[in-house]
């Protein structure tokens, strides 16, 4: 049975519950190659913010450096950007958030960026549950410099320039997962449908919402026996669930048999759904969770879904205990003390 | 010979018979982590209540626990508080460097000294006081936790007692100290008490130097530059603070941390107006800062040189991408790891340039308490103004040291917030270019994130852009970027805090210098002055230069540049700044990890003017 309950298809030409068109959720051309992974998830990007009816001024788009990095700017044009520096993109992002926590930040990262020279700021964000989207476009290989291994390349991957990897390759969802993320999903460029559900979960997650997306890169690791390739995920590609996201007072009332379907509950009211497939997997399990990363590592298949779910850590701004208001925002009374307040202050430097 | 030069020649010499009045260096040799802080601050704080000037500077190790520290007080009525190279008085506690610790007494100089330990016969001109302060701890039976800083009380009691340092005094630093918790200042007072007794009973005073009350530091503060910076930087209403721990940052950081919940906190809910992060590393202090002042907070961090170097990316990214932020550095030796706890202003050139390309950064370096705390606040304006990092540079001595300072006077002008457009301003105009010099000064306009306008978003990034901040790779466009950054590096001249500039009639020889030399090159030049030698004197405060930096230069015949790194890299940056005036400047340099003395300044002055006389 398939309710499609937070799949509303919005048309493009029909504008959304803001008035807006897919077209105002759109960026400039893309300049990466034909057929490459990010260009699928810059879509389902658009797609899922327009059907959220996301105002594209609330949101800030954050990169670090390669050709993932590079996609922000072939979606929401009217969002402001940040294309920061290899592997930084977590810190900016942190920064920005937490001096205006009224915008939501989705941050674009590769598998260079985020595992190889940005893993510490990685698991900093994750472990300190900085409230954004972090989407790792995973193709194991560095495509902006022509072709060199990350620390997610397959080992034994041959490319020509830099030989053959004797190393095995970092899990960004482990890594997530063992940091202490919140919110850990893997999917696949060529299921735009998944990742689309997982964005919008993700959006509606208050801290640090983890997606690791297997996206190939056609030029430069898209052969067969790759495990980032287009024929090796659609082969090997294993959901663990059908996932939708349910908006807050959207109540679906249909019968479901007992085990069947798992709703989880998230702090703003709206649900993920889970429908069971073929295997009993518990999203909210964090070591069924690590353990079935391990065993399809083993089996050599690509996982997907909502790996792990659990909103019980308060994302950074609650843990700062911050003014509501956003702290761009103070006036200058609120910012600057008075000079009461510096001459009692100083009384106790004598 | 003028008063302040003899009398250190006549305290050197140890000839004098008369008393000497409140003007010595008193040392304390201790072991690090033996607890003796508590002590050393009832001392110092009991000398500047009773109006004499001071200074306190702590020389420690890179270490926690059983290496050398010293702290010293300089005590001089004359205001001098620079550090000197002898001392007059020492409390040795530390056996290990005894010996040695004695070498450095001036002649008929004083030794307090735990009566257990053997005094060498190499200084019969020493006045030596035996304290017992085993017995007086043990007759005292203070908790034993307590004994390590009960045995440091011992001397606070005894040094009172044989000075004449009044008791009065050492129990409101005390009651300062312990923040009125009552049994503390009790348990600490019966051992002062206890000491100065046995003092006043068993030892006769034979030495010549005495404390007597003055009225100096009335209304003064005494505090280090890194809580001057801290308040400062709250005042200048800060909203994001990121930093990782290093030496000697750290405590400007940790000020802040624990005074921006006293002082800016909401009052309705107890919310907090600031988030404060220690991060895992330099690149995330500076990332995220750079993430928050491009969202349109007052950010800033504070680091030592080793940060700075794992900044310099993201200081060159800030400097092209425009953003303003605040980074104290507070210096230390170089390179590398360098000595780590010792002071230097070896990052002047570094920072200058940091970043790689052409990148200009913009420096105030703050001389004394009172601008720490100024510049705190100050840097806010002038990075916002310019949409730029603006870099603090203050360094170990003046950031980790005790000094005396006026009180701080209130910001004098309301908060530049610079030129930023809201929602109603994008309404009002045709189209909106974030990197378009509009007003001729190189200063473009910027948006914030979340303004609520279609017009308003751009994309930022640190590679090749057009004046709409979308990617180029044209030659015009990166041309005509860089030459607009070069056209507002001119205007941040404007921007700057001048010099300081003391003249005198008559000198055609000058001296420039910065920072915390300050009390050091003062004391010379009151030294030089009285045998003849007349000398101006210029402080820089800010780099970009002034104007009044390049008069200054041109009216004077040979300008000596007085610094704290070996290679003289303010020298090199007059140089740079000044070609035709290059051969006029003299580099000075001192290195070594101690602050600068009035000695060295004033006899490597006098080595190259030889028989000049200021002519």
């Amino acid at each position: 049975m398939d309710t499609k309950a937070g799949d509303k298809q919005a048309k493009p030409n029909i504008p959304n519950e803001l008035g807006l068109t897919k077209s105002d959720y759109r960026g400039r051309p893309s300049t990466l190659c034909q057929g490459c992974g990010h260009n699928s998830i810059s879509s389902q990007i658009i797609a899922a913010f327009y059907e959220l009816s996301i105002p594209p001024e609330r949101i800030i788009k954050m990169s670090g450096i390669g050709c993932s990095s590079k996609s922000p700017a072939y979606f929401l044009s009217r969002s402001f950007g940040f294309n920061s520096l290899h592997g930084r993109m977590p810190t900016v992002t942190t920064g920005a958030v937490m001096v205006n926590h009224s915008l939501k930040a989705i941050g674009l990262s590769g598998d260079g960026d985020t595992a190889s020279i940005g893993l510490s700021h990685f698991k900093n964000i994750v472990r300190r549950n900085v409230p954004m989207i972090y989407i790792i476009e995973n193709n194991g290989v560095y495509g902006l410099t022509k072709g060199q291994f990350s620390a997610t390349s397959d080992k034994g991957l041959e490319l020509k320039n830099v030989g053959v990897n004797p190393f095995m390759p970092i899990d960004i969802c482990m890594e997530a997962l063992v940091a202490g993320a919140g919110f850990v999903a893997r999917s696949f460029a060529g299921d735009p449908r998944q990742v689309t559900e997982l964005l919008k979960a993700a959006f509606h997650f208050q801290g640090t919402a983890v997606l690791d997306i297997v996206s190939p890169c056609v030029t430069f690791n898209n052969r067969d026996e790759s495990s980032q390739s287009y024929r090796w995920g659609r082969a090997r590609k294993e959901p663990l669930h059908d996932i939708t996201w349910v908006p807050k007072r959207k109540e679906i009332h249909v019968e479901f048999e007992p085990g069947e379907v798992l709703d989880v509950d998230m702090h703003d009211g709206s649900q993920i759904r889970f429908k069971k497939l073929e295997r009993d997997y518990n999203p909210t399990d964090r070591i069924s969770a690590m353990k079935m990363l391990e065993d399809s590592c083993c089996r050599g298949i690509l996982v997907t879904g909502l790996i792990y779910i659990n909103e019980e850590t308060p994302p950074l701004d609650e843990i700062e205990n911050l003014v509501d208001l956003p702290l761009t925002q103070l006036s200058v009374d609120a910012l600057r003390p008075s000079k009461e307040k510096l001459d009692t202050f100083i009384e106790r430097y004598r | 010979m003028n008063t302040k030069a003899a009398e250190n020649e006549v305290q050197a010499t140890g000839a004098g018979q008369g008393k000497i009045i409140n003007d010595f260096s008193m040392v304390v040799a201790t072991v690090n982590g033996s607890g003796s802080q508590t002590s050393n601050l009832a001392l110092i704080r009991a000398l500047f209540r009773m109006g004499i000037p001071v200074s306190g500077k702590n020389m420690f190790p890179s270490n926690i626990q059983g290496m050398p520290t010293y702290f010293t007080v300089r005590a001089n009525k004359d205001g001098f508080t620079a550090r000197r190279e002898k001392m007059e008085i020492l409390i040795g506690m530390n056996p290990e460097t005894f010996d040695e610790d004695l070498t450095n007494l001036v002649e008929g100089g004083v030794c307090f000294y735990p009566d257990q330990f053997q005094i060498p016969e190499t200084r019969d001109d020493v006045v030596f006081y035996p304290m017992p302060v085993q017995q007086i701890v043990k007759e005292q039976n203070p908790p034993r936790v307590l004994q390590n800083y009960m045995r440091n009380m011992v001397y606070v009691g005894v040094v009172s007692e044989l000075l004449g340092i009044e008791m009065g005094e050492i129990r409101r630093a005390l009651e300062s100290h312990f923040k009125g918790r009552e049994k503390s200042i009790e348990l600490n007072m019966q051992i002062v008490e206890a000491s100065a007794l046995w003092a006043r009973e068993n030892l006769v005073k034979e030495d010549k130097y005495i404390v007597e009350r003055d009225n100096q530091t009335e209304g003064m503060i005494m505090l280090d530059g890194n809580t001057a910076g801290a308040l400062g930087t709250i005042f200048g209403g800060v909203s994001f603070v990121a930093w990782y721990p290093i030496t000697p940052g750290s405590s400007l950081a940790e000020a802040l941390q624990s005074n921006l919940p006293r002082l800016r906190k909401d009052e309705e809910t107890s919310k907090q107006t600031y988030a404060i992060i220690q991060t895992e590393d330099e690149l995330a202090a500076i990332g995220m800062i750079i993430g928050a002042g491009w969202a349109g907070a007052r950010a800033m961090t504070s680091t030592s040189g080793p940060g700075v170097s794992l900044m310099a990316e993201f200081a060159g990214f800030a400097y092209f991408t425009e953003i303003p932020i605040v980074i104290w550095d507070v210096q230390r030796m170089g390179p590398s790891t360098g000595l780590p706890t010792r002071t230097s202003q070896g990052d002047i050139l570094f920072t200058r340039f940091l970043g790689h390309g052409d990148t200009q950064q913009i420096m105030l370096i703050p001389g004394n308490i009172e601008e720490c705390f100024e510049f705190g606040w100050r840097s806010f304006d002038i990075a916002e103004r310019l949409q730029a990092p603006v870099f603090v540079l203050s360094d170990l001595d003046l950031g980790m040291n005790l000094w005396m300072s006026k009180p701080f006077e209130y910001p004098d002008q309301p908060m530049d917030r610079g030129k930023v457009l809201t929602a109603e301003d994008l309404e009002k105009i045709e189209e909106y270019a974030r990197y378009r010099d509009v007003d001729g000064d190189g200063i473009p306009y910027r948006t914030l994130p979340g303004t609520d306008h279609p017009k308003a978003a751009y994309f930022l990034r640190g590679s090749g852009h057009n004046e709409q901040a979308f990617y180029s790779e044209r030659p015009e466009v990166y041309s005509a970027n860089m030459d607009r950054l070069a056209r507002k590096y001119e205007t941040a001249r404007e921007h700057m805090p001048k010099p300081v500039i003391e003249e005198n009639e008559g000198a055609a020889i000058a001296l420039i210098a910065y920072g915390s030399t300050d009390p050091a090159i003062k004391e010379a030049l009151s030294r030089l002055a009285a045998q003849g030698t007349k000398i101006d004197y210029l402080r820089i405060r800010a780099v970009p230069f002034t104007d009044e930096i390049h008069d200054f230069i041109r009216k004077h015949d040979r300008i000596y540049v007085v610094e704290m790194n070996t290679n003289g890299q303010m020298h090199m940056l007059l140089r740079l700044e000044m070609p035709d005036q290059a051969t006029k400047l003299i580099s000075l340099t001192h290195n070594n990890g101690l602050p600068m003395s009035a000695r060295w300044v004033t006899e490597a002055v006098l080595v190259l003017e030889g028989g000049n006389n200021g002519h």
